[in-house]
């Protein structure tokens, strides 16, 4: 499976920050995901985060509700997530799975990180699991070779921010305004500043997401972090297209543009 | 003057001072109930919180002008009001009410949100948010934002604005902003999401006043101590009226907040049986029913570990009842705490045996209940049955039955 860690050190030897695209496994339809992220990979994508569709998306704006609210309603199960990732780690990009922590919970730890690891997946992105609650979840991902990414805020003072960098391996989900996720018109303006002073703390890379949608907003971070993630931008794509050719074309156009940006 | 002088409540009033051994740690955890599951962007506000409550709670000021209010604005103490001609139904065990409906607003809700409007106030904030089932804590947290000035928006799911119109219309003559969300089963569970994804956007200057000891650390405890007025003076009323304490609690469960509140200055009462009525809807077996302590799994909801209703891959089961503010898939921690430690005991109630004691006791007593306090008059009748006519069961009766006219109406006929 293609690591996180080699995306990154490949990345910084182009000189530029890694793509990060997001889709819920099981949207539009659970084969249509593997094709849509398929899709993503083939415009430049680098990583891509598969979402575990869950029944309360706290952390999620409108439209990537939207897509998990058809995934679960498709019958989307676990199971699909781990097709899922099976299906876009043969692709070549290095695959991660983004979940809330109810899901993996009643799973099981230790069960889920070994299906992620066989399925291909190379970590996990968890939302809602603070490093206060994360220790059996950090144990079972090293246990399976796979990373855990965790997220930092522009609300997170220092101490913070040492908590969750100690808790990720792989790469830092710098969140970049205080909101939930969702195409924005700009970037937060604190998304400079909160990737400065996470990366006073760690070598890991530094990754930053919510509200990025446009090359033009992947090259402005692109300038200061590691890595620029999309989310909401490639499922408006999706849920705007009137049929499943147009929206995959409307993925990899996006893609590009978003691959483009990133090369500044 | 100190806190324990004249009415001032004292600090053992309001949170039993960790007597009673039932605080959670430091990190929000009964046993291995509770914690904080959040967006790690929330989790300064949450810091922030516990700890201007922690300054709160301790101080003198404080407690003055929450006991002030109590007493001045919402209407406590509450009085005990006993019930012979219902509890005929009960196998003649004595059946005493607590009566949390003759508040302010109708209901218990009224304790925590003017303590935590409070808090609202020293944090510094000038906004507040919060969900709401049944209506009832969106009407008394409209109606202390409105109190203290403070800009208000009430997220209720679409389904419960329209079984609950009367209470949305007096949310907005309060003056708040009541959105109907339509997200998922439009109901509590989804109103509480909502208003956390506002608290994350807008946590600078907004506080999410909690309406259930459900949530992530410190809203369980915060709730529950604001609430727990309700069994601290129905234990001294009911040394007063009996000259001893109950043999038995009743209270309806659903996020959990009423039953706390009258459970927890009992604690410590070894002889005092504690029980929680949890919502059967149209039974176990139907699967319609918010039948969370009795027949939910431990898991993960809205930043707390609980006993929730999940599926075997932990997907929130969404809930039934007849009752808006028992339709909750969750509980708060320290009743899976109570649960799992034995102290308390939780059963069902279907909604025709609520609406049962709904009507008896209008009928019987002249007091219309909230269909929610049905739940726990129904539970009191069937332990008077069990525990005989030695046995006094004192019932939180948690709010009273305006906002439930238009269900009743539709129940009964009328």
């Amino acid at each position: 499976m293609t690591t996180l860690q080699t995306v990154f050190a490949k990345a910084k030897a182009d000189d530029r920050a890694a793509l990060i695209g997001y889709l819920p496994a099981g949207f539009p339809t659970k084969d249509g995901a593997i094709a849509a992220a398929s899709a993503m990979v083939e415009a430049g994508c680098d990583v891509i985060e598969i979402g575990l569709p869950y029944s309360d998306p706290l952390m999620d704006g409108p439209t990537i509700q939207d897509a998990v609210h058809r995934a679960l309603t498709n019958g989307t199960r676990i199971a699909d997530v781990l097709r899922t990732v099976e299906g876009v780690a043969k692709t070549g990009a290095a695959t991660l799975v983004m979940t809330y922590w109810n899901p993996i919970d009643r799973y099981g730890a230790e069960r889920f990180a070994r299906d992620l690891a066989n399925a291909g997946g190379t970590g996990t992105i968890t939302p809602d699991l603070t490093p206060e609650e994360s220790e059996p979840w950090r144990a079972a991902s090293a246990a399976a070779g796979i990373d855990t990414v965790f997220l930092v805020a522009p609300s997170s003072p220092e101490t913070r921010i040492k908590a969750v960098i100690d808790s990720c391996t792989g790469f830092v989900y710098a969140a970049s305004l205080m909101g939930v996720t969702g195409a924005r018109e700009s970037v937060g303006s604190a998304a400079k500043g909160l990737v400065e002073r996470t990366r006073a703390h760690t070598g890991l890379p530094i990754c930053v997401g919510l509200g990025v949608g446009t090359g033009k907003q992947a090259a402005e971070v692109a300038g200061y972090a590691d890595g620029v993630i999309v989310g909401s931008a490639f499922i408006r794509r999706i849920l705007d297209a009137p049929d499943e050719a147009s929206g995959l074309a409307a993925v990899r156009e996006l893609g590009a543009e978003l691959a483009a940006g990133v090369r500044g | 003057m100190t806190a324990q002088e004249g009415t001032v409540l004292s600090t053992a009033d309001l949170a039993g001072n960790g007597a009673h051994g039932n605080d959670p740690d430091i990190h929000g955890k009964f046993g291995i109930f509770g914690g904080r599951y959040v967006p790690e962007a929330l989790i300064p506000a949450l810091d922030e919180v516990a700890a201007e409550y922690d300054k709160a709670k301790n101080d003198v000021a404080f407690l003055r002008e929450f006991d002030h209010l109590l007493r001045t604005y919402a209407g406590r103490p509450t009085t005990l009001t006993e019930v012979p001609r219902f509890a005929e139904q009960a196998g003649g065990a004595r059946i005493i009410l607590k009566r949390e409906d003759l508040t302010h607003t109708g209901a218990h809700k009224i304790n925590n949100v003017l303590g935590q409007a409070l808090l609202t106030k020293r944090l510094g904030k000038s906004r507040v948010i919060a969900e709401t089932g049944a209506g009832q804590h969106g009407v008394a947290t409209a109606t202390a934002a409105a109190l203290m000035g403070l800009e208000c928006v009430i997220y209720m799911g679409a389904v419960d604005c329209e079984r609950q119109a009367l209470n949305v219309a007096r949310m907005k003559l309060l003056g708040a902003t009541v959105v109907p969300v339509t997200n998922g089963s439009q109901t509590l569970k989804d109103a509480i999401n909502e208003a956390f994804r506002d608290w994350v956007a807008n946590v600078d200057h907004t506080h999410y006043l909690f309406g259930t000891i459900a949530g992530p650390h410190p809203f369980p405890e915060i709730v529950r101590d604001f609430a727990r007025i309700i069994g601290v003076e129905a234990r001294r009323q009911m040394l007063e009226l009996t000259g001893r304490l109950p043999d038995a609690i009743a209270a309806a469960v659903g996020g959990g907040s009423n039953a706390i509140g009258i459970f927890h200055a009992f604690l410590d009462d070894e002889g005092v049986q504690l029980h929680g009525y949890e919502a059967g809807g149209r039974g176990l077996e139907s699967g319609e029913h918010a039948l969370t302590l009795t027949a939910g799994s431990v898991g993960v909801l809205h930043g707390s570990r609980t006993y929730v209703l999940q599926d075997d891959e932990g997907q929130t089961i969404e809930s039934h009842s007849i009752s808006a503010g028992l339709d909750y898939p969750g509980v708060g921690p320290e009743h899976a705490w109570l649960k799992d430690s034995g102290r308390a005991s939780y059963h069902g109630i279907t909604d025709a045996e609520a609406m049962d004691a709904f009507s008896l006791l209008a009928r019987t007593e002249g007091i219309i209940p909230a269909i929610e306090s049905s739940h726990a008059l129904a539970g009191a009748l069937k332990l008077g049955r069990e525990m005989g006519p030695e046995a006094t069961i004192l019932v939180n009766l948690s709010g009273r039955g305006d906002k439930d006219m238009g269900t009743a109406m539709k129940y009964f006929n009328l």
